[in-house]
């Protein structure tokens, strides 16, 4: 800025542009402001506006009219069943309920802005605390009340008072102990550990058709099988915990991680749950034997024993000791080593243990 | 019109001579209320849940709470004699066989989507603004509260039609309530009436979702209320508004018809996500089976962030004394919405404690006025919104092909990095808008006329802003600070003596310098004022 | 349209064409060898090749082979470090890959995508392909058009298999979901049922095989059916918003939902401004 600010006002520069408001002139020169006739603050409207919003204002009420109108018929008109005529139901229901809703609430708000005056009332607010005095007064009060009662003198009641209510506050703490059995061991078994009828071992079958797999069937490296315990086809509770993964390798893949002797030709069995929190860990590539939870992107090795190469799961998948019956079918020889699924607080180190014994 | 129509004084006046609610209603019916339009999102909320609550009420007619096993023999021909709970089958019922079930239902959905959404972005105008300051300490402190239950109320909703990724969020939580130290099993165990899943879950989560929670916001959302009412809404800073006064439209006529529009255009809004787009399809996951899962499952948008938190979090679990401790769900599952909800909690005391203001605010702050207050927030949105990406990490990776892993590495390192980064931005925007405003009160507006002058140079002609915009710039408030510095003697303030008391002063030196002071311009009288606009060596340059 | 595809809308525009006859002798003795394939025991597939007259297939198979594939996986399909051997893959292996575009592999990625085919690439070039594969050692065979068709298929039955083996990668609908390193589980929407099919006996890349003797055939159709028919079936709520789940939801809820509301308060509460009275 080499020089003083001398311009005197003058007509070049003109009183707005757009995105600089002026300093003195109104914005809307043709828009008189009227002054209120005797409300402070409570600017009437343009009558000449309101006659013209006004007609918007019924325009769009009789709009939600219509559209509520149809919304009944649609009702009527509109069947549900198959799939194509809820969708049609959904549309004409949906599309004639929001025209009616929206159109009434911009009717309200044409209403609200362009009949209804403008308004710049002031009120005075005061501060929240109450002054001395009331709060002087309720303290005498509270004060004397509470001489009056004799909880203060009368030590004896004060103490059996609160003795008295403390069982039943714990009252509905103790009614709630039957929402659940107590875990006991339960999350360290499953169903794979219970023999059959006659005491034949657990066969696996496949999840969804319920056939069991003989080892010479389930034969294509790079294979995978979502598999459940035999007799807990539809035993969710069972599910949870024992649903497995089959997948079956070349021999040579399998790495020192896995443990050989609980395979069948390749065929390796993983606890499905993983041990993060509890999904179904099965996204399963076979050209990397990664097994990823979609749930949190664990990824466990299949090959080296499930152990975890990604994310926040903490323990591999353990795996379940395989075997074959006399007619070729695929069976547990016994339950999971250690707990599946998610760790708990019992649950300890359950793979050491397991390695101490061996 | 004179009198009141007969239609209406017979009854008032039945029940005055009852109630005496003449005085009430002496004293409200003009309740003044400030403009705004942030002022509405916290009725994105309020309206969504009485949304929530008619939408809820119709499912409820039809809905079965059941874990009890049938065969779907329904009209949804690709799940016909699949075995399924009650619960998932009554929720196929509603969808296809219900008029308007669909509809009902996805509404629903999209409220309760909305109405977190709602709650979300009004408690964050709340924070900008410093409207949390007192007297308004306990409003805030029950719309966490309010927040904290939202989600809950949504997590119980999202488990009850027993569709496949309802029953992966069940899971989740299951598992994540089973990882807490010495009672997560009994937890665990008593919440789903023994192992997972049970049978005893969904009618649980209903009493919870429809009694238990609803009943509980209802309270906390009049109780809300009536604090707003009684100690008067918050206004903007300008022309002859100041902290003594509230300066607005009366609650009767003009709040009344705006607040009922803004009603009907949240269920217009609704109603048009319903009938537009589909929302949790659950015909096309399927019954649940703990055997099962599909790609992509998700929670909704609000536990997304518990979400991302449990993605990214390294596997860490330690074993002591045959006790195991899985950090790896703890962690993330409790430090993030603690980090969230309890500095939400404290923030108005911590501020107080640094600032030592024991004022009470009405006057709403710019938020570019409080730059360290803005920056937190801002950095905490940055955590925030980190974790909630990378909730939705496998689908990012599947659509614009980033692979998985690097998504999570740069999401555990942005989760420590972007809200430090974010922090110092929104340092400098802030600043850098205070030079702003001082800069439009003391020199003027740029008014885009460009004049010659005679010796060749070319300058703009500046204009002083409009009064209510200059009057909206000055409301800016000096932050206390506290004394810390020695006095005269060189001996500093009792309470600043000590390693915490200094700390407390430096905090408060820091949040509380002004860098822009206003200064008004040194052209008052004048109208205009020229600014060089081309010239040699000059800083302005025509655009 | 894809292998022995023998509609008759896709005969008719195509009988004019010069290859016409050719191509209807190969379909015919596709369909044979096929159907014989199908029928001989494992491992014997490469005699069943020549004695049912594919030979001649065989050796135009072949041809292709060296000009088209041989520069990754060797002269005679023996693999290199670029890529797998070829020898027992089957010719569904090779319809897969060749029909749906994957192969002839563009470029080194994590894995090959779906893209449009060569032009070389005819119907009547993978089948003689196909039988070249099939001849070297076997493996799994291309379906019957009787096998993939969704319409003898039970889909409610195949929903069940579905959410049970494919849903963890390809998602509830087969809008396909991301798998370690850049790799995914493309979605199944441009799949054929002849693709699906050939998809999970032949386990291409990353996926692993579904054999036929634990998942039988007709489970397969049924499986098939049930992603043709949840595929094709409107969404009855409005837009599917990509039928990916809660994201899009979300997305939705804060972009369009609470910016329409926002828009609204803004205008139930903007003033006009007025200067100063």
């Amino acid at each position: 800025m080499t020089e003083q600010n001398e311009y005197p006002e003058s007509g070049r520069v003109p009183t707005r542009v757009i995105g600089t408001p002026p300093a003195d002139a109104p914005i809307e020169e043709h828009d008189p402001i009227h002054v209120p006739a005797g409300v402070e603050g409570v600017i009437p409207q343009d009558p000449v506006k309101v006659r013209k919003a006004e007609r918007m204002v019924a325009f769009l009420f009789l709009i939600t009219f219509l559209a509520g109108a149809a919304f009944i018929a649609a009702y009527v008109i509109f069947q549900v069943g198959t799939i194509d005529k809820t969708a049609a139901s959904n549309y004409a229901l949906g599309g004639t309920l929001a025209l009616a809703l929206l159109s009434l609430g911009a009717g309200v708000t044409v209403w609200v802005r362009q009949i209804m005056p403008k308004y710049n009332l002031v009120q005075e607010r005061h501060l929240m605390a109450s002054d001395a005095d009331t709060r002087g007064y309720v303290k005498e009060t509270f004060l004397q009340g509470a001489d009056e009662s004799g909880f203060v003198k009368h030590r004896l009641l004060r103490r059996t008072l609160l003795l008295a209510a403390a069982p039943l506050g714990l009252a509905p703490l103790v009614l709630l102990k039957d929402l659940g059995p107590l875990p006991g061991t339960s999350l360290r078994h499953t169903v794979w550990g219970e023999p059959m009828k006659g005491g034949k071992p657990r066969r696996l079958v496949v999840e969804g058709t319920g056939q069991p797999i003989r080892a010479a069937d389930f034969n294509s490296p790079g294979g995978i099988l979502s598999v459940v315990p035999e007799g807990y086809e539809e035993d969710l509770n069972a599910l949870a915990k024992a649903t497995l993964i089959l997948l079956k390798f070349r021999p040579e893949e399998i790495k020192s991680g896995t443990n050989k002797n609980w395979t069948v030709d390749g065929i390796v069995a993983y606890s499905k749950i993983c041990t993060h929190v509890g999904c179904p860990a099965a996204l399963y590539e076979q050209t990397t034997h990664h097994i990823l939870c979609p749930c949190h992107q664990s990824t466990f090795d299949a090959a080296d024993g499930a152990k975890v190469i990604f994310g926040p799961a903490a323990r591999p998948l353990p795996q379940l000791p395989l075997g074959i019956d006399e007619e070729g079918y695929l069976v547990a020889k016994s339950d999971f080593k250690v707990p599946v699924g998610p760790s708990f607080w019992e649950r300890g180190d359950a793979e050491a243990e397991v390695r101490e014994k061996a | 019109m004179n009198a009141p129509p007969k239609a209406i004084t017979g009854p008032s006046t039945f029940l005055d001579d009852r109630l005496g609610a003449g005085n009430f209603l002496k004293r409200n019916l003009r309740k003044v209320f400030p403009d705004h339009w942030s002022f509405l999102l916290g009725e994105i909320a309020l309206y969504s849940f009485v949304i929530l609550l008619l939408t809820g009420t119709f499912l409820t007619f039809w809905f079965k709470p059941s874990m009890g096993e049938v065969n779907y023999l329904g009209n949804y021909a690709p799940l016909y004699d699949v075995r399924m709970s009650e619960a998932y089958a009554s929720s196929l019922h509603i969808s296809f066989d219900i008029r308007g079930g669909l509809l009902v239902r996805q509404m629903h959905h999209w409220a309760a989507l909305l109405f977190v959404a709602g709650m979300t972005a009004h408690a964050l105008r709340i924070f900008f603004t410093g409207a949390y300051r007192k007297p308004r300490e306990l409003n805030w402190l029950i719309g966490v509260g309010l927040l904290t239950l939202a989600l809950l109320e949504g997590l119980t909703g999202y488990s009850l039609p027993d569709d496949l990724l309802s029953g992966a969020g069940l899971r989740i939580t299951q598992g994540v309530a089973q990882s807490i130290p010495i009672v997560g099993t009994y937890i665990s165990f008593f919440l789903f009436g023994g192992e997972y899943p049970g049978h005893d879950v969904i009618p649980r989560f209903y009493t919870i979702h429809i009694l238990l929670i609803p009943g509980i916001l209802l309270a906390l959302i009049s109780a809300h209320m009536i604090l707003m009412w009684v100690q008067k809404h918050t206004q903007m800073p300008g022309k002859a508004r100041t902290e003594k006064n509230v300066v607005g439209a009366p609650f009767y006529p003009a709040f009344m018809a705006k607040s009922g529009a803004f009603f009907l255009f949240t269920f217009g809004v609704i109603a048009l996500l319903g009938t537009f787009a589909q929302i949790n399809p659950i015909w096309l996951f399927g019954p649940y089976n703990p055997a099962n899962i599909s790609a992509g499952s998700q929670p909704d948008w609000y536990m997304g962030f518990l979400e991302g938190a449990l993605r990214l979090m390294p596997a860490w679990e330690i074993n002591f004394l045959g006790h195991t401790v899985t950090f790896s769900v703890l962690i993330p599952a409790l430090v993030p919405m603690g980090i969230i909800m309890t500095g939400l909690a404290l923030y108005p005391f911590l501020e107080q404690w640094v600032t030592g203001d024991r004022r009470e605010h009405h006057v709403c702050d710019r938020p570019r006025n409080n730059p360290h207050r803005t920056s937190i927030g801002i950095s905490a949105i940055t955590f925030y919104g980190i974790l909630w990406l990378l909730g939705a990490n496998d689908e990012i990776s599947s659509v614009f092909h980033i692979d998985l892993y690097t998504t999570t590495w740069v999401g555990r390192f942005a989760v420590f990095i972007g809200p430090a980064i974010a922090y110092w931005i929104t340092y400098r925007i802030c600043i850098g808008l205070q030079r702003k405003d001082a800069e439009v009160l003391s020199h003027g507006v740029e008014s885009g006329v460009i004049k010659r002058m005679p010796n060749g140079q070319y300058i703009e002609v500046h204009t002083p802003p409009a009064e209510d915009i200059a009057e909206h710039i000055r409301g800016k408030k000096e932050i206390p600070m506290l004394v810390g510095s020695a006095d005269g003697d060189g001996i500093p303030p009792k309470g600043a003596r000590s390693a915490i008391g200094r700390l407390r002063t430096k905090m408060s030196e820091a949040y509380g310098t002004d860098h822009v002071p206003l200064t008004d311009g040194h052209h008052n009288g004048h109208h205009e004022e020229e600014h060089a606009a081309v010239g040699a060596g000059e800083r302005k340059e025509l655009h | 349209m894809i292998g022995t595809g023998i509609s008759v809308n896709s005969i008719t525009a195509r009988r004019r064409h010069p290859l016409a006859r050719v191509a209807v002798v190969a379909l015919a003795l596709g369909l044979l060898g096929g159907g014989y394939a199908l029928a001989a025991p494992n491992g014997s597939t490469a005699d069943a090749a020549i004695a049912s007259g594919k030979a001649d297939d065989a050796a135009e198979g072949k041809s292709l082979f060296v000009a088209h594939c041989a520069s990754c996986h060797g002269f005679n399909a023996e693999g290199s470090n670029k890529a797998p051997t070829l020898i027992g893959v089957g010719a569904a292996a090779v319809d897969f890959q060749v029909s749906s575009g994957r192969m002839p592999a563009a470029d080194a990625g994590p894995q090959a995508p779906r893209k449009p085919r060569p032009d070389w690439a005819t119907d009547q070039a993978i089948d003689q392909l196909s039988a070249y594969v099939q001849s070297l050692g076997g493996g799994p065979t291309r379906p019957t058009e009787e096998q993939v068709n969704p319409a003898l298929g039970d889909p409610a039955k195949g929903g069940e298999l579905f959410r049970a083996n494919c849903i963890q990668c390809h998602n509830f609908v087969g809008a396909g979901g991301a798998l370690t390193y850049g790799k995914y589980a493309p979605p199944l929407n441009p799949a054929t049922p002849t693709q699906i099919y050939e998809a999970m006996v032949t386990g291409p890349q990353a996926m692993p095989v579904f054999n036929d003797s634990t998942i039988t055939p007709e489970q397969k159709r049924d499986m098939i059916a049930y992603i043709t028919h949840v595929r094709s079936q409107v969404d009855p709520g409005g837009s599917g918003l990509g039928r990916i789940g809660p994201v899009t939801e979300g997305l939705v809820a804060w972009v369009v939902g609470l910016s329409l509301l926002i828009l609204a308060s803004i205008w139930i509460t903007a003033k006009k401004r007025r200067a100063q009275a």
